[in-house]
């Protein structure tokens, strides 16, 4: 099962940046406009992670989720809820008999500061609620540090734990820095059992960009052809605009193409996008902008 | 800190990794490790607007200041590439208008222009490089109709460069005695200068922007298949107020072309295009005082190295070859790759390949456009037959051509050897040869093994090697972790059968002056 490969590769920042670049300058019109713009909003993590979560706004957030606008926009459901483990529970009610996942966020997130202990406590917390998915958060103290085993093992537990729910690893590519730092810990997060691997928790800026995405993407293809598993992504934080998650789909149309175009390999982590993308798409189907007072807030 | 990772880890501890799927996953055939890029997601036609750009049925000759017929009254068409339709009539310019355009360069370079303070000079360019940035969006849709390049290239590459050497050499007019201290820089004269196809605005851009900030006055022929921007640049000189005589532009074939080389009163020859014409030129003004410039073909090696980021260098070699539909006289049309690394490289360029869009250049998401020529195709499917028949193997994407046109699927060759004729002559198309090496100095001897020598690529993580190849690779241009980049300060130009001469920095100056 296992495969010699020359090395993990480095990434070169100037033509990674200039590529991700490329991206942007693609132009998405008419039909292909409206059809990304409706797969982007069934790709769509929507998230609340703030202290002041109630479970009265995660009913408005899950409501959201289900019935995101006016059934002529055709408009579906979005993949998932992502919540604190403690509003897991709740989050699942709201949701019965709906196919949105709920998504937790755990092992200690966002900092991954405390023990592995208390990183699986919090995890088995989200699991007995119900989580469909985990994210989780890597060491990013041990990873700069150049304890990779840690990172890897403390991945595999959790991943262990999670059994067959899905299991996203956020690598917090704003703490990483360097391109090579990112990729090597995205082959670090496939290798030790992660499902997706995912940008940023969206309380560290830089959160996601384009080239950092595209550096995970290429690690990603890398695994593929190595191992034949196909690993999700999920860029998170700072997409606000369509136009910018189109650019985003963009890439993922020319990088691991048709296979990874579905919300099981692509997601978004957002929440203010989700009315940009509304917005979009009944300006497409109506002709026209709207007033953003006819869509609910998330 | 130097904790022992798990056992399962030994990847980070060597450099050299293990790739392996988690404990839990089951296995993949190799078979079943394949994207997929069929279009569950495609984009619709995204083309740029054209009616609105004002292309005259008919361009005259621009001599003296004044757009003149020309004195045989004939008029060739200018075609479409992408579409085969007849765009407009170009004046089939002769040895009298020559003469006509040498005359009136001479006097504009007596009277006006050789005599004038550079720091006025310098007001005249600048004005050029403003209205070039004014006009750029239609210039470039002129110029995707007329080449067959695509809008992408156009608009983003070609045009702002156009006005970046007009700039440039806008700001050297008045400091040239600063350029070469203790000299006294002088300009020649009249300057003949033929310009190729594949970059109209460009090339032109390139001889005029330093022949004029030297002090020079010019006579410009473009080539028979994009002579239309040439004409409009014709009028961004005119609007500009720029003396007359100081640039005449005659359009015609190679008839012209010979009228401007053989011209007596011609001081100074620029020449681009194929090497075969360029010896022709060179035999020609053999024994007279003209002085000669020429930049021609190429057969650049772009030289992959185990140790290259490997996603980043697929993008060199794209940038290296299918830029421009690889009408690119520095082009990396072969392709050295270390062999320890054949198999990732190959498979990552199919897939980039596959995503490549070719079609209407004026669609703004084409990523390769027509063919300049029905000629030129002929002759890369001549190489690609050439290729084909000495064994090498041809990979092409499953790409529909438009039916009209001449287009020609992104493709590149495997199984090549040195002794391949794809390996040694210029295809000047959309076709790259892939070779192997073993050790960087195979690489190197393999590369500067060519009678060419105007550029090179490499691709590595270590500086210290970019330095050792870069410093002993015989050609004129070597990008390391880049491909076809270009800056007006920075000098462009070829060792032995790519010519001679720099073109662009402080050294393509000296191309137009001479010193007391």
């Amino acid at each position: 099962m296992t495969r010699q490969s020359p090395s993990f590769g480095r990434v070169d920042q100037i033509m990674v940046e200039e590529r991700a670049a490329t991206f942007t300058k693609r132009s998405i019109k008419a039909e292909s406009k409206l059809q990304g713009l409706r797969l982007v909003f069934s790709m769509l993590d929507l998230t609340t992670l703030e202290g002041r979560d109630t479970p009265g706004k995660v009913m408005t957030l899950c409501h959201k989720a289900m019935h995101p606008a006016p059934e002529r926009y055709g408009v579906g459901p979005v993949a998932a809820v992502c919540v604190y483990p403690n509003l897991v529970r709740p989050a699942k009610a709201f949701l019965r008999g709906s196919p949105v996942h709920v998504a937790a966020v755990a092992t200690y997130f966002p900092s991954g500061q405390s023990s592995l202990k208390t990183k699986l406590e919090d995890t088995k917390v989200a699991l007995e609620a119900g989580a469909d998915e985990i994210d989780m958060v890597i060491d990013r103290a041990a990873f700069l540090r150049g304890e990779y085993g840690k990172v890897h093992d403390e991945i595999a537990a959790t991943k262990q734990l999670c059994g067959t729910v899905h299991l996203k690893v956020i690598l917090e590519t704003g703490e990483l820095v360097t391109y090579d730092n990112v990729r090597a810990a995205s082959m670090l997060a496939m290798q030790a059992g992660g499902d997706f691997i995912k940008t940023s928790t969206g309380k560290v800026s830089p959160a996601a960009t384009l080239p950092v995405t595209l550096v995970m993407l290429d690690a990603i293809r890398e695994f593929f052809f190595a191992t034949g598993i196909r690993i999700g992504m999920k860029p998170a934080g700072g997409i606000r605009t369509a136009k910018q998650a189109l650019q985003y789909l963009v890439m993922v149309n020319e990088t691991l193409g048709d296979d990874w175009l579905t919300p099981d390999m692509f997601r978004l982590g957002a929440s203010t996008l989700a009315n940009d993308l509304l917005l979009q798409i009944a300006k497409c189907v109506d002709g026209c902008y709207q007033s953003g007072d006819y869509f609910s807030l998330p | 800190m130097s904790k022992t990772p798990s056992k399962k880890t030994k990847i980070f501890t060597t450099g050299v990794a293990t790739l392996s799927a988690p404990a839990h996953a089951p296995a993949v055939p190799v078979r079943d490790r394949t994207l997929r890029f069929n279009g569950r997601w495609n984009y619709s036609p995204a083309p740029e607007a054209h009616t609105d750009v004002k292309l005259r049925p008919r361009y005259d000759l621009f001599i003296d200041g004044k757009f003149v017929r020309p004195s045989s009254g004939k008029y060739f068409p200018s075609i479409n590439p992408a579409t085969e339709k007849q765009l407009a009539e170009v004046a089939q310019g002769n040895a009298a208008d020559v003469d006509k355009a040498v005359k009136a360069a001479r006097r504009a370079y007596e009277k006006t222009w050789g005599k004038m303070p550079g720091r006025e000079r310098a007001k005249y360019l600048f004005r050029i490089a403003r209205l070039l940035q004014e006009k750029m969006r239609d210039l470039a849709v002129l110029e995707s109709l007329d080449g067959g390049k695509t809008i992408r290239e156009s608009r983003n590459i070609d045009l702002p460069l156009v006005a970046a050497h007009f700039f440039y050499h806008a700001g050297w007019a008045d400091k040239l005695d600063y350029a070469f201290p203790g000299r006294r820089p002088r300009p020649l004269g009249v300057a003949g200068q033929i310009i190729p196809w594949n970059f109209p605005l460009l090339m032109a851009a390139w001889k005029l922007a330093p022949a004029l900030a030297c002090g020079n006055t010019c006579v410009l022929k473009p080539a028979e298949t994009t002579s239309i921007t040439a004409m409009h640049l014709a009028e961004i000189f005119a609007e500009a107020g720029l003396p007359d005589g100081v640039v005449n532009i005659v359009s015609g074939f190679g008839d012209t072309g010979a009228a401007i080389v053989n011209h007596p009163d011609i001081d100074k020859l620029a020449f681009t295009g194929s090497t075969e014409v360029g010896k022709l030129i060179a035999r020609s003004v053999a024994g007279t005082r003209k002085k000669l410039t020429l930049e021609l073909g190429g057969k650049a090696a772009n030289i992959i190295c185990e140790d290259a980021p490997i996603d980043q260098a697929i993008e060199g070699i794209i940038q290296g070859i299918y830029f421009n539909q690889g009408h690119v006289c520095c082009a990396g049309s072969r392709l050295f790759v270390q062999e320890s690394v054949v198999e990732p490289v190959i498979r990552r360029l199919r897939n980039r390949l596959s995503v490549l869009r070719v079609g209407d250049p004026l669609d703004k998401n084409t990523d390769i456009g027509a063919i300049n020529s029905r000629q030129q195709l002929d002759r890369i499917e001549e190489m690609v037959a050439s290729g084909k028949k000495e064994g090498a193997e041809l990979f092409q994407p499953a790409c529909k051509l438009p039916a009209r046109g001449f287009f020609y699927a992104p493709s590149f060759f495997t199984g090549v050897t040195d002794s391949h004729r794809i390996a040694q002559e210029e295809i000047f198309g959309p076709v790259l040869s892939v070779m192997t090496f073993r050790t960087p100095e195979e690489a190197l001897e393999r590369a500067n093994h060519t009678p060419y020598g105007l550029s090179a690529g490499i691709w590595t993580d270590k500086g210290s090697k970019v330095f050792q190849l870069a410093t002993q690779l015989r050609a004129g241009v070597v990008w390391a972790e880049t491909y076809n980049k270009f800056d007006p300060a920075s000098p462009f130009g070829g060792y032995k059968e790519s010519g001679f001469g720099r073109e662009g920095g402080k050294q393509g100056l000296l191309s137009y002056l001479k010193f007391d």
